[in-house]
This record gives structure tokens, C-alpha cells and sequence, in this order.
């Protein structure tokens, strides 16, 4: 009990208060709802009549017979993908490029984070008039007639770009951030033992980036399984545009809920989450050690 | 869904959730039904138009005070279900048939059967039905509706002598001399998912009639038969003459290209007629969905009803059974379709002489119709429509040549959901 002496009653009673408030403000408002959701998964309910219990049952009609599951899952990882693997390190590019302190670069940098202000709703309704098949600039400007948005094997592709544009702005103002946090001296040592601009950046500045590394990429994860806003804009996310989050609302809000079939979508977004989550946590705390 | 909802996006989210679980009742406000002499109205008519009609309507009630709170038209239809176990106002508007069945059954709704005692001269048969759950009470209080029609620009079918079909054959011919003429034959938009319904709903009682219809509808058929495979087939041999790029487009871009005189016909709602400029109304006229099996004719429309019941908490029953029979009223209905010429009155007592053209045409179009459906989302279980019917027929619109397998998905989710 040696590290005990050191709190006096008052530290402790601080220090329950404290822990306390957070603990059961975690719990009630984060693990209560999620843990209600795992157990609402296991059932069939309209929020009306008592929950019917079926087991796993949501869960093979979910894989077996939800015609939208699997697309929204292949959707939610190709999201992921472009954000993780096109659109940030595009934001990483606009950021090194701005950072050598071009002409009008205040410009181009308000001219990149603009979109960042904007809702992705808003980015989603943009979307519609440049993308629209009728009335949208694209078909007007080059004389096309292809539903963009319509067509479900090539929508996605023309919102995933939408979400990036914004996503861009964001990850550029970090960067610009840290690479301006950057001690001018590594560059210049590393220019005295003869390395070029490239290697500078990528054996130099890229690893001094990493804390700034770590925050883009769980804002990438993030924004990429919560992306609803966008396509539930442009078509309620529907027809090539599915995502779980849709999906979830779809299911649980509305007139009749199929609570339970909600639920257990809402599951498996918690599970993907809670594994990227975990893989994060995990890599953080090795390297503390 | 099933009626015009320009305001559909948005507002959702915020509502679902920070008003739960009292949601529509105009989040933040005291619940509704306070003391005597009030009845609250919990409204979904958010457009400018019927917002206005049920407004003045009310104004002309000489009973208790009534307050109205108007909620989003979406907002107001995806809370429902937390909206009438909450606290719910005295008297919500809502739809027939299917779903209002539904919540009469849960027992969410009064019993407003001795209202239909004093009303029921003032209605048909057809509606009373409509109005009557399955313990052969009524719940509901029909207000006013729309049919379901094709609709054409006087001016451009009469500058090119075409005239309305009458069988499914005359109608894929005109499609063709229209296609030669440079038109987009029927107008076609599914962007928001559920129009299309109005051309499976169509097909389907053109092909297989009523009963099999609301069969079908309520889970009793199976989704594999080959009578249904007919309406689709049926459907994808018109689908050439529908407007490309359906998925891409809302109904008002299509309805607007109808006026445009773009294209030659478009099978949707009266409310159509909202897309039109006050003055180019009288160009805008409709026939019905022309013959396919003989067996039928042309004996069943879509007429989706919109009306008033009474929440089961309701606090001033009374105030708001009184409310009921004023909305009842013929001169109350006259009011609504004065004001929006998308509209028609229930009531058999109201005064059509003040109808324009188009609402006559709608009237008689009714009155000739020997079955009434309320439209696939109306008729059928609101979960089933909206997960399962929307994602569906925009993949048949999308991929029409995967008539099998769809069919076979639609059937085995059919199952889960009605079990």
C-alpha cells in the first residue's frame, strides 16, 4: 500500500470524483448505448412491442439476404481507401508545396481549405449541380449525357472525389502546420551530408512529422466510417451509394424500425471501428514503451 | 413518402436526434393538449400551400382553440413511431389504408368510429374502408387525395394528333411515334426511390388486378411467382421508352421536362400539376394507365388519401372528435383543394364546381375507378417498402435483365420482415 501514503483524503476524495464523473460519463453515454446495441442486435423489434429474441438471426439475414450489406461494407472500405491513400497524401503534397512559400500561396491555401468549412452536405448538394445528369455543369460544359450520379457503377467514384476535395483542405492545414513545426535545421543538416530534396523529405522531414502522421491518419479513419452526410445528400445513399452508417439509419429510423436489423449493422461498424481503434492504441503504446 | 416531398433531406437528422422521444410535436415546445379548450394538431404539412390550407381550415372551426405544430413533412413521417408513444398532440395527420392500420393496431390511435356515425353519409363506401382498421372500427378521417395518371401538355399531343391509348399495344406504339418525333416518350425519375413504385403499382393491376395487388402487398403472395415476373417483364419492354437516367433525377426534373414539352407523358400524382405555372394548368391534362389484360381493364388506380386521426393520449378527446367532424365538413375540404389544385376532396358532398379543369378530370378518373389503392408504401409495411421495395426496383431500373435474381432477393427479405 506504499503509493497510497502519498494521497491525503482529500486527494482521494478529488481524485474519485473526478475518475468517477468521467467513468460514468463514459459508461452511460458510450459503452451503455453500444452495449445496448449489441443486445438490441440480438432481437427483432419495431420500438413498439417487446423486443423478440433471435439470436444471431439479424446477423445471417444481414450476410445472406440484405441485398445493400455487402456493397455498403466494400463501399465503406473503398471510402477509406481513397481518403487514406489519394486524397491525404494529396493534402501532404498541397502542404509541401505551400510550405516552400510559392507566389499567391495564401491564395491557394484559402483556395484548398475552403471546402473544409463547407458541411459535406453542402459539398454533396455542390456535387449535384456540377454532376447532375439534366442540369449539372459537367454534361452542359463537355455536351456528355452520363448520369453521373445515377448510374451505380460509376457514382461512387465521382463522391468519393467530392468527399476528397474536402478532405484535402484538411489534412493540408495540418501538415502545413507541422511541416512549419519542423526544425529548419534537420533540413539543413541533412543538405550538408549531401541528401537530395527527396530524400530529405522522406528519410528527414516525413518521420519528424510522425505525432502529425498519427493524428491524419485516425481523422482518415474516421472520416471514412462515419461518411453519411455526402451521399445522403445526393441520393439517401442508395444505388451504388451505400454505406453502413445509411444503412443503420435507414434500418432504425422511420416509420415501422426494424430496430433490431439496425442494431445489428450499427455492430459491425462498432466492430471494423473498434479494430482500427485497437490496432491504433496498440502501436501507440509500443512505442511509448 | 407517395406525395411531392421537396423538403425530404435535411432536416432528418437533426430531428431524429435531439426531439426523441417527444420528436414532432415541434421539439422543445410544452407538450401538447393543455387544459380545456385547446386541441393540438401535430401537422406534416410543411409545404407553403397545404400549410396554409389547414390554417385557414382550422380558423374556421368554431369549437375549442386549436393549436397547429408543423412539422417537417419527413421529419414528421420518419418519427412517428416515437412521436405517438411520447406525447403526442390531439390530432396528427397521417394516410390510410396499411399504415394507419398499423398504428391502430398497436393501439396508438382513438377510436373515432361514433365521429363515422355522424360523417359517414358524407362518404363512399370505398373510403370508409379505408378509414377502418381490421377490428372494423375507423380510425381516420379522410381529408383529401390524389390520383395516380398519366399526365400530357394538351398543346403538344394536339400539334402532333396523338390521342391517349387505350391498350398497353397503343401505348408502346404512340411511345414509338413520339420517339420518331424527337420527344422523350414517358417522363421517368427515381432519384428519391419511391416514384417508380407509382409504375409498379400500375403495371401490376393492370396485369394481375386489385386483389392480387394488395395481396402481394401484404406479404401473402410470393414475390417469385410468375405473375410478378410479368410485371416486370412488362415493364422492362417499356423501359426503353422511359427517359434515360431515371435514378439521376427527382420527379420535379422530370415533371419540369414534362413542361417543358420535352417529353410527351409522365405517369406520377396530380401534385405534379405543382411543376406547372399557375397560367399553363389548363394545358395539363391526364388519362389512366391504358388496358394490359382484358380481364381488368382499367378497373384500379393508385388515390393515396391523406387525413386526420386521434393519437391514443390524446388529452381533449372531445375538442379533438369535434376537430375531426370540422375537417369532415365538405366546406373544409373545399377550402384545401381551392387552394392546391394537386388535391381532391374526400368528402362525396364537396362542391366540385369551383374544381379546375384537371381536378374534375382527377375527380372523374375516381369516380370511375372500381378499386382504390393507396400506393405500394401506403399499402404495404413501411419497413418492407422503404428497405427493401426502394433499393430494389432502383436496381431493376438500373440492371432490368436481372429480373430472377432480384425476385428471388425481394422474396427471401419479404420473409424476414414478414414474419
Amino acid at each position: 500500500m506504499a503509493p497510497n501514503r502519498r494521497y491525503s483524503a482529500g486527494d482521494r476524495a478529488v481524485i474519485a470524483v473526478g475518475l468517477g464523473l468521467a467513468v460514468a460519463l463514459e459508461l452511460a453515454l458510450i459503452w451503455g448505448p453500444a452495449l445496448a446495441s449489441v443486445a438490441l442486435s440480438g432481437t427483432d423489434w419495431d420500438g413498439i412491442e417487446r423486443p423478440r429474441w433471435i439470436g444471431g438471426g439479424n446477423y445471417a439475414d444481414l450476410a445472406a439476404e440484405y441485398p445493400p450489406f455487402w456493397p455498403a461494407v466494400r463501399n465503406n472500405l473503398l471510402w477509406l481507401g481513397f481518403l487514406a491513400l489519394i486524397a491525404a497524401p494529396f493534402g501532404l503534397l498541397c502542404a509541401v508545396l505551400l510550405d516552400r512559400r510559392l507566389r499567391l500561396s495564401r491564395v491557394y491555401q484559402n483556395a484548398l481549405y475552403l471546402p473544409v468549412v463547407l458541411s459535406l452536405a453542402v459539398v454533396g448538394f455542390i456535387a449535384q449541380l456540377v454532376f447532375s445528369a439534366d442540369y449539372g455543369v459537367l454534361n452542359a460544359v463537355t455536351g456528355l449525357t452520363t448520369d453521373w450520379l445515377g448510374d451505380s457503377s460509376i457514382n461512387l467514384w465521382v463522391v468519393m472525389p467530392a468527399a476528397g476535395w474536402r478532405h484535402t483542405g484538411y489534412v493540408m492545414i495540418i501538415y502545413l502546420a507541422g511541416l512549419k513545426s519542423v526544425d529548419p535545421a534537420l533540413k539543413e543538416a541533412a543538405a550538408i551530408d549531401g541528401a537530395g530534396e527527396g530524400q530529405t523529405f522522406f528519410k528527414v522531414v516525413f518521420p519528424a512529422l510522425r505525432p502529425v502522421n498519427v493524428i491524419v491518419l485516425v481523422i482518415t479513419v474516421i472520416e471514412a466510417l462515419r461518411a453519411f452526410d455526402i451521399v445522403y445528400a445526393i441520393n439517401k445513399g442508395r444505388n451504388g451509394l451505400e454505406l453502413l452508417s445509411v444503412l443503420v439509419t435507414e434500418n432504425i429510423v422511420g416509420e415501422a424500425a426494424r430496430i433490431g436489423f439496425g442494431s445489428a449493422i450499427a455492430v459491425i461498424l462498432l466492430v471494423i471501428s473498434t479494430g482500427f481503434i485497437v490496432v491504433y492504441l496498440s502501436q501507440i503504446f509500443r512505442e511509448d514503451r | 413518402m407517395g406525395q411531392p416531398m421537396i423538403t425530404r433531406r435535411g432536416a432528418l437528422l437533426g430531428a431524429a436526434a435531439f426531439c426523441v422521444p417527444a420528436a414532432p410535436a415541434g421539439c422543445g415546445g410544452p407538450p401538447g393538449g393543455s387544459g380545456a379548450g385547446t386541441v393540438t394538431v401535430g401537422s406534416n404539412a410543411s409545404d407553403a400551400v397545404p400549410k396554409k390550407a389547414l390554417q385557414q381550415v382550422v380558423d374556421g372551426f368554431g369549437g375549442a382553440t386549436v393549436r397547429i405544430d408543423t412539422v417537417d413533412h419527413n421529419t414528421f413521417q420518419e418519427n412517428i413511431n416515437r412521436y405517438l408513444r411520447g406525447t403526442p398532440d390531439d390530432v396528427f395527420t397521417w394516410f390510410s389504408g396499411y399504415r394507419m392500420r398499423f398504428f391502430a393496431e398497436q393501439g396508438l390511435a382513438t377510436d373515432v368510429s361514433d365521429v363515422w356515425r355522424r360523417i359517414g353519409g358524407d362518404y363512399t363506401p370505398a373510403l370508409k374502408a379505408a378509414s377502418s382498421a381490421a377490428d372494423g372500427r375507423q380510425y381516420f378521417v379522410p381529408f383529401t387525395y390524389y390520383p395516380w395518371a398519366v399526365f400530357y401538355r394538351k398543346s403538344v399531343w394536339a400539334d402532333r394528333d396523338y390521342r391517349p391509348p387505350k391498350t398497353l399495344d397503343e401505348l408502346t406504339a404512340l411511345a414509338g411515334r413520339m420517339k420518331r418525333d424527337g420527344l422523350i416518350p414517358i417522363g421517368f425519375a427515381d432519384k428519391d426511390g419511391w416514384p417508380a413504385m407509382g409504375t409498379f403499382d400500375i403495371l401490376n393491376m393492370r396485369l394481375n388486378g386489385y386483389d392480387f395487388h394488395i395481396s402481394l402487398m401484404s406479404g401473402k403472395e410470393s414475390w417469385t411467382d410468375r405473375r410478378v415476373k410479368a410485371v416486370f417483364d412488362t415493364w422492362r419492354g417499356l423501359l426503353t421508352h422511359h427517359q434515360p437516367a431515371a435514378l439521376g433525377r427527382t420527379w420535379q426534373e422530370a415533371a419540369q421536362s414534362l413542361a417543358r414539352g420535352q417529353t410527351g407523358m409522365y405517369l406520377l400524382g396530380m401534385f405534379v400539376a405543382q411543376q406547372f405555372p399557375p397560367r399553363e394548368l389548363d394545358d395539363l391534362d391526364l388519362f389512366t394507365f391504358p388496358e394490359i389484360n382484358p380481364k381488368y381493364g382499367t378497373d384500379a388506380i393508385d388515390a393515396p388519401i391523406d387525413g386526420y386521426m386521434i393519437s391514443a393520449k390524446a388529452r381533449n378527446v372531445e375538442g379533438a372528435k369535434a376537430l375531426l367532424e370540422h375537417l369532415a365538413a365538405a366546406s373544409s375540404q373545399n377550402i384545401a383543394t381551392e387552394l392546391d389544385p394537386g388535391t381532391l376532396a374526400c368528402s362525396a358532398k364537396a362542391d366540385t364546381r369551383g374544381y379546375t379543369p384537371l381536378q374534375q378530370r382527377g375527380a372523374d378518373l375516381v369516380s370511375g375507378a372500381r378499386h382504390i389503392a393507396q400506393f405500394l408504401d401506403r399499402d404495404t409495411r413501411p419497413d418492407f417498402a422503404s428497405t427493401v421495395m426502394i433499393p430494389a426496383l432502383q436496381r431493376f431500373i438500373g440492371r432490368p435483365d436481372d429480373i430472377d435474381a432480384l425476385l428471388r432477393d425481394i422474396e427471401a427479405q419479404k420473409t424476414n420482415i414478414f414474419r
